[in-house]
């Protein structure tokens, strides 16, 4: 009987791919970047993080029991109702209080399931006071830092806006068109690590004000559960505080033309001793001409941009 | 009056050679044309699909033509022209203009489409369309902005003929299927045949209705978004510019507002083919039918005030975020309904697994796959997790590429005896079947996974850590294209065939009005209409 077969196969193949997602949930992670063959979040590294993973969590069991329902229904009415069992189907094609149940039951589920959602929303969202971080998350931050991201083609330019440090941040090794080269350290991630990274202190409230020169960027850390679009025009603002002294990957998530695989952004977190020190020598070492116009930056390097880069002034700096 | 008009179209007889289909006023012949177009612009996207899956079978870029100055663009261009070509003209064309030509006038009792001429443009205006679309992938640099085209990538950030050439591509395709939605419309409300009302309506009938509906409604807007970024582009225009005070997300909300209903359009008509089909091989009718149409009509109209969970990085405002989580979260419980409805016809009912009933039955299970993931991408609290990785892409090919596509084949295998009168060989079909559920899985469910670890969508190289899943995800597309082209062999089989079919080959669980003409169905019908109890 061939609805047999059928049964048994898509049962194999399903339970097969159902256990891989229950297996993510339980998979040990690496800190700040992917892992080979990775089937779950990355480690987090931010209560904004944690607080996803935890939701996230509960609605993959939730859809996972949804999907085994269906499923389980599915095999029952194969070898249940098919030709050779069954051989005189039934007439019934009304049940009103069947039809009430399978409307009711998904509402109940769905509010089950916004009532948290919501909560996620309204606590995650908004950018936060320090006072709020403590209160919603009972994390005492040591302080408080701007930072600003601004999406160029192709690379992110970062600025301390508290105290005028600027960054050129592009890919640091990957193809030698784009990517500036060098040695490449080691333990090095292809394509996410970048030539000046991102510094910031540990258990510090990081308000990120993100936005972009020519076209649409997006800005985003999974560990720290962040994730905002770059738009020229607009200041998107975002926020993070990291718990953990590390180093954290992320890659633009908004399709910004040809070299979109090629502006990841690395963040590393240090202790507040160390990012005191990076930042005196970052003062120390500030050439203002060079920091005004990125442009110069590929220019030293010999490098000529495909495009020129489309820099609006007053937006970007 | 009909009759009179039956009597004038049989005096000059069917028409032969070229003008048949080039002058062609008869709804089964241009339906014919659409799905013709639709299975050669099927396989150059799935070829297009197959060369993005080579390039990201490994790290690097090592695959596609041309060096490190035009390779991760040409990736790009893949990137659009395959969403584009599926989209425009691979799907639509075979579920609107292929199975709805073909089967509404059969179904409703009516001799033809209302506007006959009408229905030869819209055909032959998709030709045009077509050439411009391919053609802007090698004019110029090649349109590499995805297929929503979003500003100002697409004005400032991309210059050249390419892009312009992309937009009147879609242009034209939109007014093609205005047209269609016009006489579709018009053909439902005014040609049915005596006694069949709206509530006895086939439930394909009424996809199509409720489709061509969210259309009409829809591609006004993107005509109007896309004229703005034609105008941007070359008439000094600032809508989308935000250094002259133009709005970049002005251009999304637009995009959306089409794009929502878009994607419903996409799965509505599948809904509809699963019903017969499923109807028809648990021989019983439809469970809780007035239940199903209106859950279309619900899925359909609130379709169109979630766009903006498109948007949810955007930067939009915590309070604009959560009513689109709301009434995203709304849709799950019309689309539960259908299921279960599904369900329900399939239970108590005598179940035989020819062809379609497997492709309709592999439809619900993996949409029901894909609905899932959609429910968790409807959180926006997760959004700044999902959005724009992998797993955005996985979700949607389970709907798109399996809900929608699955359709298509279940129609197909449903209906070519009809349309031809040549049978498919059962065999094959189903072997077409399982190679293809086997390679869509391996395709998109690992994609879950990238996603989750955080892989960005549309980059034409990763880090090499995704390179695992991304390997597995390309044995599966290779998989699946090969079972695209065995379709192609199981069509040559079928012309091959010379089984005389009878008028319901399915017999008693086949029961709407295209079972009641003879296989194939000849040049004219209805041409008297027919009574309906
Ligand atoms: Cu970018």
């Amino acid at each position: 009987m061939f609805g047999r077969n059928a049964g048994v196969a898509i049962a194999a193949l399903f339970t097969a791919l159902i256990a891989g997602a229950g297996a993510a949930l339980a998979q040990e992670a690496g800190l700040g970047a992917p892992f080979d063959w990775q089937m779950g979040f990355q480690e987090p590294a931010s209560p904004v993080m944690r607080d996803i993973i935890d939701f996230h969590n509960f609605m993959l069991w939730l859809i996972t029991a949804i999907t085994i329902f269906v499923l389980g229904l599915m095999l029952y009415i194969m070898f249940r109702f098919n030709a050779k069992s069954n051989p005189v189907p039934s007439k019934n094609t009304h049940n009103t209080m069947l039809e009430v149940i399978w409307t009711v039951v998904p509402i109940i589920i769905l509010v089950a399931m916004a009532i948290p959602s919501f909560k996620l929303l309204y606590k995650d969202d908004v950018v936060p006071t320090a006072t709020r971080v403590a209160d919603l998350y009972g994390i005492d931050v040591a302080g408080e830092i701007t930072l600003k991201a601004t999406g160029l083609q192709w690379a992110w330019e970062y600025e301390y806006v508290d105290n005028g440090v600027f960054l050129f941040s592009s890919c640091l090794y990957g193809p030698d068109y784009w990517c500036f080269g060098g040695e490449a350290p080691e333990g090095a991630h292809r394509l996410l690590e970048t030539d000046n990274p991102v510094v910031v202190p540990v258990n510090t409230l990081v308000k990120v004000q993100v936005t972009a020169a020519a076209v649409i960027h997006a800005w985003a850390v999974p560990a720290f559960g962040v994730k905002i679009d770059a738009v020229p025009g607009r200041l998107n603002e975002t926020w993070f505080v990291a718990e953990r002294i590390g180093t954290y990957y992320g890659q633009c998530s908004e399709l910004c033309g040809q070299y979109h695989s090629y502006m990841p952004i690395q963040v590393n977190v240090v202790s507040q001793e160390d990012y005191d020190a990076w930042l005196a020598g970052q003062l120390a070492a500030m050439q203002p001409d060079r920091l005004k116009a990125p442009t110069t930056e590929f220019a030293q390097q010999g490098i000529t941009p495909r495009r020129p880069l489309a820099v609006t002034p007053g937006i970007a700096n | 009056m009909t009759e009179t008009t039956a009597g004038a179209h049989e005096a000059h007889g069917t028409p032969t050679g070229w003008r048949r289909w080039l002058y062609s006023t008869n709804h089964k012949d241009i339906g014919t044309l659409y799905l013709i177009f639709a299975v050669v612009f099927g396989i150059v996207g799935g070829l297009m699909s197959v060369i993005m899956r080579m390039e990201l079978q490994a790290p690097g870029m090592d695959v596609i033509w041309g060096d490190s100055s035009t390779q991760e663009h040409t990736f790009n261009v893949l990137v659009t022209g395959h969403g584009l070509i599926m989209v425009f003209f691979m799907i639509m064309p075979a579920f609107i203009g292929g199975f709805g030509n073909w089967m509404v006038p059969l179904m409703i009792g009516a001799p033809d489409m209302a506007f006959p001429r009408m229905n030869n443009f819209s055909f032959w205006i998709l030709i045009p369309s077509a050439l411009l679309l391919v053609g802007s992938t090698v004019i110029g640099d090649g349109a590499g902005t995805g297929w929503t085209v979003y500003a100002p990538l697409s004005t400032i950030g991309m210059t050249g003929p390419s892009v312009d050439m992309a937009i009147l591509a879609l242009h034209l395709a939109g007014a093609s299927s205005i047209m269609a939605s016009i006489n579709f419309i018009t053909t439902i409300f005014n040609m049915r045949a005596p006694g069949m009302t709206l509530h006895k309506m086939p439930l394909f009938v009424w996809s199509i209705l409720i489709t061509v509906f969210l259309l009409l409604l829809s591609l006004p807007v993107l005509a109007g978004a896309i004229t703005m970024l034609l105008t941007d582009r070359n008439f000094g225009t600032a809508f989308f510019d935000a250094s002259q005070g133009g709005d970049p997300l002005l251009y999304q909300h637009l995009f959306w507002f089409f794009g929502h209903p878009e994607v419903y359009v996409l799965i509505l008509p599948s809904f509809g083919v699963i019903s017969h089909v499923v109807s028809t091989f648990s021989r019983k009718p439809i469970f809780g039918y007035l239940g199903m149409a209106y859950a279309m009509v619900a899925i359909g109209a609130v379709g169109f005030i979630v766009w903006a969970h498109h948007m949810y990085t955007a930067g939009m405002g915590v309070d604009t975020e959560a009513y689109f989580l709301a009434a995203t979260l709304v849709i799950a419980v019309p689309t539960g309904v259908k299921i279960f409805s599904w369900i329900a016809t399939m239970w108590g009912g005598s179940l035989t697994f020819e062809t379609p009933m497997l492709w309709a039955m592999g439809m619900i299970f993996l949409f029901v796959l894909g609905g899932v993931t959609g429910v968790v991408l409807a959180n926006s609290g997760l959004t700044t997790a999902f959005h724009d990785t992998a797993y955005v892409v996985g979700h949607f090919h389970y709907v798109m590429s399996m809900g929608a596509m699955f359709g298509i084949f279940a129609g197909f295998y449903y209906w070519v005896g009809k349309m031809t009168g040549h049978q498919y060989p059962e065999k094959l079909g189903q072997w077409h079947f399982w190679i293809t559920m086997v390679g869509v899985n391996l395709t998109f469910f690992p994609m879950h996974f990238s996603g989750l670890a955080g892989m960005p969508r549309r980059i034409a190289d990763y880090p090499d850590a995704y390179a695992g899943w991304n390997l597995i995800s390309s044995y599966g597309a290779y998989i699946s294209f090969a079972a695209a082209l065995f379709f192609l062999y199981v069509v040559y089989r079928t012309f091959k065939s010379d089984e005389k079919l009878e008028a319901n080959y399915w017999g008693e669980g086949a029961t709407t009005l295209e079972w009641s003409v003879p296989s194939p169905a000849p040049h004219h019908t209805h041409e008297a209409p027919p009574t309906v109890r």
